[in-house]
Order: structure tokens, then sequence, then C-alpha cells
């Protein structure tokens, strides 16, 4: 099972465990992740499960798609390694995974 | 503005899958509806999160995306009429001495009816407050989430905030009339309709409108009234002058006024039995996502059916001395007339 650390932005680590299939933001709800709204439910609509990748797993991660940028346009403090987590699909590839959340999420 | 009130059997709070579907159930008991939403079209989370997304566990439609839902739903009650009511959210609700309920919206409309059902889901959608530190300081005057007067920008310095229509829509229309228009949005690329980004472009091309690539990070002002906010761009901060600050980050659920109507709740859901989904106050009924009972699922279907277990209680409320008769709308003529069925 792939591994995933979510950091929040006080400092607090948490290590969970992953599915392969589930999205990011799925594992960060069944493991109650503070940071973490995901308001739409993981329709990519509501840029509430912003994340920051950490820059090593960026090039694992890969890049936002069109709708996904759209969509971080209504997120704040918005970086170059912003990503939604519903739109990041967890593979084993994924193990160990780092993704801070954001100071708010509006 | 002020209307007189209007009087109607029930008056639905929310007009997503749950309100509207709520209305066929009273209307087959001959019990008429207004429906008020603060969004300015029926669907709710249906048409604003997920219009156009695929739903999967509605019953006997394998795949029907948010907008279709709305507009079958939409289809169904309209037999009976559903009066609108849009871009309102209700703030009061009153009990009368003689049992009626009196209802005010934060458009001064007024509502006297028998019975409420709320079925507003995750709360009023309401405008993203960007997290800046003091921002709540500005709000009487200087941050607009939204534009209800042109006349409030009249001759000012506005600082446009975002890249969808509403940013560019209040950019266009208020260059002409404010003092100096800046928009900010995070990419040099706008998710608005191709006619107002060219227009936009023509307008900066031009140097009518001023335009920075970055995010905001600080309101600076004083004594309520803006000055300025600080601009971080990928390499340097700027400072923009300004004493308007429109940000358009769109919509989030809160649950606004619902609170203060004295129901009980339990982690900001509407506690309600299963019976017929009754709130802690006898009369006002909450089904669909906004209540809350052990084993509770969050799911459209479960509204529908909440819906009609509501509208069975609703009937014997306005209804006490007529015979329950529990009918299919599959041989009943009666229904089926209700239904328009020829």
């Amino acid at each position: 099972m792939p591994k995933i650390t979510f950091i929040e932005h006080n400092g607090t680590s948490h290590e969970v465990e992953g599915e392969a299939g589930m999205t990011v933001m799925e594992v960060a709800r069944k493991n109650d992740i503070p940071g973490i709204e995901a308001e739409c439910g993981g329709a990519c609509s509501c840029a509430t499960c912003h994340v920051y990748v950490d820059e090593g797993w960026l090039p694992k991660t890969g890049a936002s798609e069109e709708m996904e940028e759209d969509m971080l346009d209504f997120a704040f403090d918005v970086r170059a390694n912003s990503r939604l987590s519903c739109q990041i699909k967890v593979t084993d590839e994924l193990d160990g995974l780092i993704v801070r959340t954001p100071e708010k999420q509006f | 503005m002020s209307n007189s009130p209007i009087e109607t059997d029930v008056v639905i709070i929310g007009a997503g899958p749950c309100g509207l579907f709520a209305v066929f159930e009273l209307g087959l008991l001959d019990i008429r509806c207004h429906l008020i939403d603060i969004l300015d079209r029926p669907g709710g989370q249906c048409a604003e999160l997920y219009p156009e997304k695929p739903i999967y566990d509605i019953p006997a439609y394998p795949i029907i995306s948010g907008q279709e839902l709305t507009d079958a739903l939409m289809e169904q009650i309209k037999p009976f009429d559903p009066q609108f009511h849009f871009n309102q959210r209700v703030d009061e609700i009153e009990k009368l001495e003689d049992g009626r309920f009196h209802l005010k919206t934060d458009d001064n409309q007024e509502f006297i009816c028998k019975n409420v059902v709320i079925a507003a889901g995750g709360g009023s959608f309401t405008p993203k407050r960007p997290p800046l530190p003091g921002i709540e300081n500005y709000e009487n005057g200087s941050v607009h989430y939204s534009v209800r007067r042109m006349s409030d920008f009249e001759g000012k310095d506005l600082l446009i905030v975002g890249g969808g229509d509403s940013a560019l829509d209040w950019t266009l229309n208020l260059t002409p009339i404010a003092n100096s228009v800046t928009l900010v949005h995070r990419r040099d690329k706008f998710r608005a309709a191709t006619d107002s980004v060219n227009k936009m472009l023509a307008l900066r091309e031009e140097g009518k409108i001023n335009f920075h690539l970055g995010q905001m990070t600080e309101i600076h002002g004083e004594n309520g009234e803006m000055t300025g906010v600080t601009i971080k761009g990928s390499e340097e901060e700027v400072l923009v002058k300004c004493n308007r600050l429109l940000p358009f980050f769109g919509l989030t659920m809160k649950l606004g006024p619902v609170a203060n109507w004295g129901l009980n709740l339990h982690e900001n859901l509407i506690s309600v039995d299963t019976e017929k989904f009754e709130t802690s106050a006898e009369g006002i009924f909450a089904i669909g996502d906004i209540n809350s009972y052990p084993g509770k699922l969050k799911l459209i279907l479960s509204g529908f059916h909440e819906a009609a277990l509501m509208a069975q209680k609703v009937n014997a409320y306005i209804n006490p001395d007529k015979k329950v008769v529990f009918q299919y709308t599959t041989s009943s003529s009666s229904l089926q007339k209700k239904l328009g069925v020829k």
C-alpha cells in the first residue's frame, strides 16, 4: 500500500496508507487529515482540497490539467507546485508521496 | 424594496434536487409551494458545482448529469406550478400566533406559510472571502463580493481580482465609470467568455486598465478605509493603490442564518426524526444534505425519500380532517389528473 505523508501548515505530519485507485483527497478524508475540505466531494469544482506537492514528487504526480488549473484560480496562495488533491490518483509509484496543506482553504 | 407578504401552503428553502422533488410529493397532496434560493437558478449544488458532471446513483439512471437531473425534475414538477424566488436568502423565520410561519429574505420579501421545509443542502452559497488578515474591517464599504449598485464604484479606484466571467464582466462594466481599474489574476489565462477576454485585452492595450499578474497578500488602510493592496507576483511585490476591492474567487457553502433559527443542530446539521423529517420546531422540516439522523447518507436518493415522508406529515398538518388514502401514480386516476396525464 502506498504511503502518503500530509504535512499541515503548522508542521504537524501525518503518515497514512493510501490505496491505488483512490485520489489523494479521498485518502485525506478517510484519515481525517485537517486542512482538506473537499466541499464538492471530488468533482474538481471547488478548490478546497488544494495541496502543495513536495517538489521532489512533482515529476511523478505530473502537472495539473486545464480544468484543474481553471479551478485553482479559486484557491488562495497558489504556487508552482499547487494541485487539487482530488485530481491526483494514488498509484504504487507514489509510495512515499509528501504533500503540504495550505494555511487556509478559503 | 418591500413587498406585501406572499401567502402559501409551504415555503421550501433551497431549490436543489430535494427541494424540487418536495414540490412533487407535496403537489400530489394538493399542497402548493414557493421556493427560495440564493442562486439565480434551480439545481443547487447540481447546478453550481457539477452541472456537467455525471451522477451514477440516481435510481433508474445509469448516468445523468447534474443539469440533466435538474431539468428532468423541473419538468416533473411543472404540473404543480411552483413559484421560484431566486437570488434571495431567508434570514428570519418566526412562528405566528395562529401557528403559521412568517419568513423574511435578505431582499425584504416576506412570506406567510403553514409549513416550512428546509432543503438547503450544504447551506447558502456565499462568495469566498480571501483569507487576508483584517479583510473583515473593510467589508462595510471598501470590499464588495458582488456589485449591487454600480454607482457605488463611480469615481473610485478599483482593484478587481480573478480571471472568470464575474471579474471580467465587472472590469468591462465598471471601467467607464471608475476613476481607475486594476485587474489582478494569478496567471495570464482567463476562463471567461472569449468575447469578454478580448474586450479586456483591448482595454489593457489601450491603457484604460492596469493589469498585474499575481496574488493578493496584504490589505492596507485605516479606519475601515482601504488605501491599497499588496500584490505578489512571481518575482516582485507591488502596492496597488485602490479604495474599492472586488475579489471574485467563486462560492462556498455556509450554513448561514439557519444556525440562528433555534433548531436543534448536530455538527452544524439540523437534527430530524426519521418518520417525518421534522426538526425540533414543530411544523418546520429539514430534508436532504442539511439534515442529520442516525445512519444518514448524503445522497440525492435519500433526500427524495425524505421528501415523500415529510409530505405526509405536512399533509396531516394542512389537511387534518382529510382521510388519507395512499395511492400510486401508476393506477390512481385522481393523481394522474393532478399530473395532467391524458
